[in-house]
C-alpha cells in the first residue's frame, strides 16, 4: 500500500526522472522500435502505408547499389581502422611523458576532434584539390605528380580515409593515453631492473596492459566507421561515379530523396545487424588477446 | 616513463613537434586561404601569407543577404546553448533519481538509458523524422532542440560521479530539514561542478557540430545551423575556396575557444569514457 509519504516520494522520483526519461521514450526508444515496424512497410509518407512483410529486406539485400555501398564501407573501414589505431597508439606512446610542453602538443593533436566534420571535409577537399591544392603542390616539390584525389574514382576513397584519420586520431590517442597513464610506474621500474630495453618494455609491459583500452577504441572506431557519412556527403556525395557511396549515404538518399521510408529503415537495420555482429565477434575474440589486471 | 636520458627526451619532443605540424598546418592554411583574393587562389606557388591580405570573403559572407551567415551563427548558438542547458539539467536530475532513490524498475530504466547509447543514431533517423513530421515540428528550432533533450551519455557520467560523492553532508542536510530539491540544487550540483562542466562541453560540441540531423529536418536557409549552411554554400560556390574557408573559419572559432577554455574538462571526459571499457 502506498501511503501519503509513499505518494510524495513517488512524485519526487517522477519529478527528477521524467524530464530525461520521457524524451528518451519519445525520441529514442519509440523511434527505435518504430523503425522495425516501418521497415516492414511500403511507405512514401504521401500515400497510406502498405504492409509488405520482409520484402524491403529482400529488395535491399539484392540491390547492387547496396552491395556497392557495403563494399565501399568495408573498404573505408579496412583503410581507416589500422591507420587511425596505429597512428593513435604511436602518438599516445610519444605523449606519455612528463616533459614540459606535452600538454600543449596534446591539445594540438586533439584540435581536429572538436572541429565539425563539415569544416574538416571542406578543408581537406581544398588541401587535396587537384587545382591549387596544397598537397599536390607539396608532392610536386619532391617531383611527384599527385593524383586527382577526390575527383578520381581510384583516389576518392583514400582521400576520405586520409581526412578521417586526421580528424579522429586525437580522440583515439586520448583514450589510449588515459590507459597508458593508469599503468603503474613500478612495473616499468621492475622491467628496467631486469634489464629490459625500451622496445622490450613496450612489448612486454605497455602493450599487454593497454589491451583493454585498445579493445575499447577498436570497437568504437569500428562502429563509427560503419556509419561513415558526413565526410562522404560533403567531400564527394558518394561520387565520382559511385566510387565512395556508403551505406549511410544510401539510407539518407533512399529516405529523403526518393521517399522510400521502408527500404531506408530496412537498410539501417541491416547495417545495425552487421555492426552488432562485428562488435559481438570482437568481444568474443578478446579473450585471446586482451589482458585484464587481477 | 620515469627519467629519460636526454637524447630520448629530445628525440621524443622532436617527433611530437614534427607530427603536430600535420595537425596544425591545415588550420593555418584554412585561415590563410580565407584571406586570399579570389583571383589569387590558384596561383603557384601558394602563398602562406596572402599578398595582398584580402578580407572580401568575410565581407561578402556577412553583407550578402543571400548568404545568411549571421543567421547561421545565431541559430547554432541558440540551438547548442538550449540543448546544452536542457541536457545538463535533465541528466543531472535523472542521475540524482538513480543514485538517491530506490524504486521498483530503477535498474531496468537505467539499462534503457545505456541501451540507447549502444544503438547508432542512424537506426532511428528515419522514424524520428516521420514522428516529427506528425508532430508538425519539421523545419523549426523545435526539431533541432526537443528530440535532443535526453542525453544518455550525460546521465551515465553524472550517475558515476554522484555515486562517489560523500553522503555525510547530505545526511546532515536532511537532518536539518532540507528536502531533496534543496539537497540537489544546493549540495549535489555545486559539489559536482567539474563533471557537470565536462557534460556541458560534450553536449555543446555535439550539437554545435551535428550535421546529419539538421540536414534531415531543416529546409529553410534561415533556420540552418553553421555546418548545414556551410555544406549548402559548398554546393553553391564549388570553387570559391576563400569564401568557403572564411565560413569554415568563423564556424571553427567558437569551438576552438570553448576547447582552449575547457580543455581540462574535455580531456577528462574522454578519459573517463575510455576507462569504463
Amino acid at each position: 500500500m502506498v501511503g501519503d509519504r509513499g505518494w510524495k516520494k513517488l512524485g519526487l522520483i517522477a519529478l527528477f526522472l521524467l524530464p530525461a526519461f520521457l524524451p528518451l521514450i519519445m525520441f529514442r526508444l519509440f523511434p527505435m522500435l518504430a523503425s522495425l515496424w516501418v521497415s516492414l512497410l511500403e511507405w512514401n509518407l504521401l500515400k497510406p502505408w502498405e504492409f509488405i512483410g520482409l520484402q524491403n529486406y529482400e529488395t535491399v539485400l539484392t540491390d547492387p547499389q547496396f552491395h556497392k555501398a557495403l563494399l565501399n564501407t568495408l573498404y573505408y573501414m579496412v583503410g581507416y581502422l589500422p591507420l587511425v589505431l596505429v597512428g593513435a597508439l604511436s602518438v599516445a606512446l610519444l605523449l606519455n611523458s612528463k616533459l614540459k610542453g606535452i600538454a600543449f602538443f596534446r591539445g594540438i593533436y586533439f584540435l581536429p576532434v572538436v572541429t565539425s566534420w563539415v569544416v574538416v571535409a571542406l578543408l581537406w577537399k581544398w588541401l587535396l584539390s587537384p587545382e591549387g591544392g596544397f598537397v599536390n603542390y607539396a608532392l610536386g616539390i619532391f617531383g611527384i605528380d599527385g593524383p586527382g584525389w577526390w575527383t578520381d574514382p581510384t583516389w576518392a576513397m583514400p582521400s576520405i580515409i586520409l581526412a578521417s584519420v586526421w580528424k579522429d586520431l586525437g580522440f583515439n590517442m586520448l583514450i589510449l593515453l588515459a590507459g597508458l597513464q593508469s599503468i603503474p610506474e613500478q612495473l616499468y621500474e621492475a622491467a628496467r631492473i631486469d634489464g629490459a630495453g625500451i622496445w622490450r618494455r613496450i612489448r612486454s609491459v605497455t602493450l599487454p596492459l593497454l589491451t583493454p583500452s585498445i579493445l575499447f577504441v577498436t570497437i568504437l572506431a569500428m562502429i563509427g566507421a560503419f556509419q561513415v557519412f558526413d565526410q562522404v556527403y560533403v567531400m564527394t556525395e558518394g561520387g565520382p561515379a559511385g566510387a565512395t557511396t556508403v551505406v549511410m549515404e544510401q539510407v539518407v538518399k533512399k529516405a529523403f530523396k526518393y521517399g522510400l521510408m521502408g527500404e531506408a529503415s530496412a537498410m539501417s537495420w541491416i547495417l545495425f545487424a552487421i555492426i552488432l555482429t562485428f562488435t559481438v565477434l570482437q568481444l568474443k575474440f578478446q579473450k585471446k588477446w586482451v589482458h585484464y589486471g587481477d | 616513463m620515469g627519467i629519460e636520458p636526454k637524447w630520448v627526451a629530445a628525440t621524443r619532443i622532436t617527433i611530437i613537434a614534427l607530427g603536430s605540424i600535420i595537425f596544425l598546418f591545415p588550420f593555418v592554411w584554412m585561415i590563410s586561404t580565407s584571406l586570399t583574393a579570389g583571383s589569387e587562389l590558384f596561383k603557384l606557388p601558394p602563398q602562406l601569407i596572402p599578398d595582398p591580405v584580402d578580407g572580401s570573403a568575410y565581407v561578402k559572407l556577412f553583407a550578402d543577404p543571400s548568404l545568411p551567415l549571421g543567421r547561421w551563427v545565431i541559430n547554432s548558438i541558440v540551438v547548442s546553448v538550449s540543448v546544452m542547458i536542457l541536457q545538463v539539467l535533465t541528466s543531472a536530475m535523472a542521475a540524482y533519481a538513480f543514485t538517491r532513490f530506490s524504486f521498483r524498475g530503477r535498474g531496468v530504466i537505467f539499462v534503457l538509458f545505456l541501451a540507447t547509447l549502444m544503438v547508432p543514431f542512424q537506426v532511428m533517423v528515419v522514424p524520428l523524422f516521420i514522428e516529427l513530421r506528425y508532430l508538425g515540428m519539421l523545419d523549426s528550432y523545435a526539431a533541432l532542440i526537443i528530440p535532443e533533450i535526453a542525453m544518455p551519455f550525460g546521465v551515465f557520467l553524472l550517475h558515476q560521479a554522484f555515486l562517489q560523492l560523500p553522503r555525510e553532508l547530505e545526511e546532515a542536510a536532511f537532518v536539518d530539514g532540507a528536502g531533496h530539491i534543496r539537497v540537489f540544487t544546493q549540495l549535489v550540483l555545486p559539489l559536482s561542478k567539474p563533471i557537470i562542466a565536462t557534460v556541458a562541453v560534450f553536449s555543446f560540441m555535439g550539437s554545435w557540430n551535428n550535421f546529419l540531423w539538421p540536414l534531415v529536418v531543416i529546409n529553410s536557409p534561415d533556420l540552418m545551423t553553421l555546418p548545414l549552411g556551410l555544406s549548402s554554400l559548398s554546393s553553391r560556390f564549388v570553387t570559391d575556396w576563400n569564401l568557403l574557408l572564411a565560413g569554415a573559419t568563423i564556424s571553427v572559432l567558437p569551438i576552438v575557444a570553448v576547447f582552449l577554455f575547457a580543455q581540462r574538462y574535455i580531456l577528462q571526459g574522454v578519459a573517463m569514457s575510455g576507462l569504463k571499457g
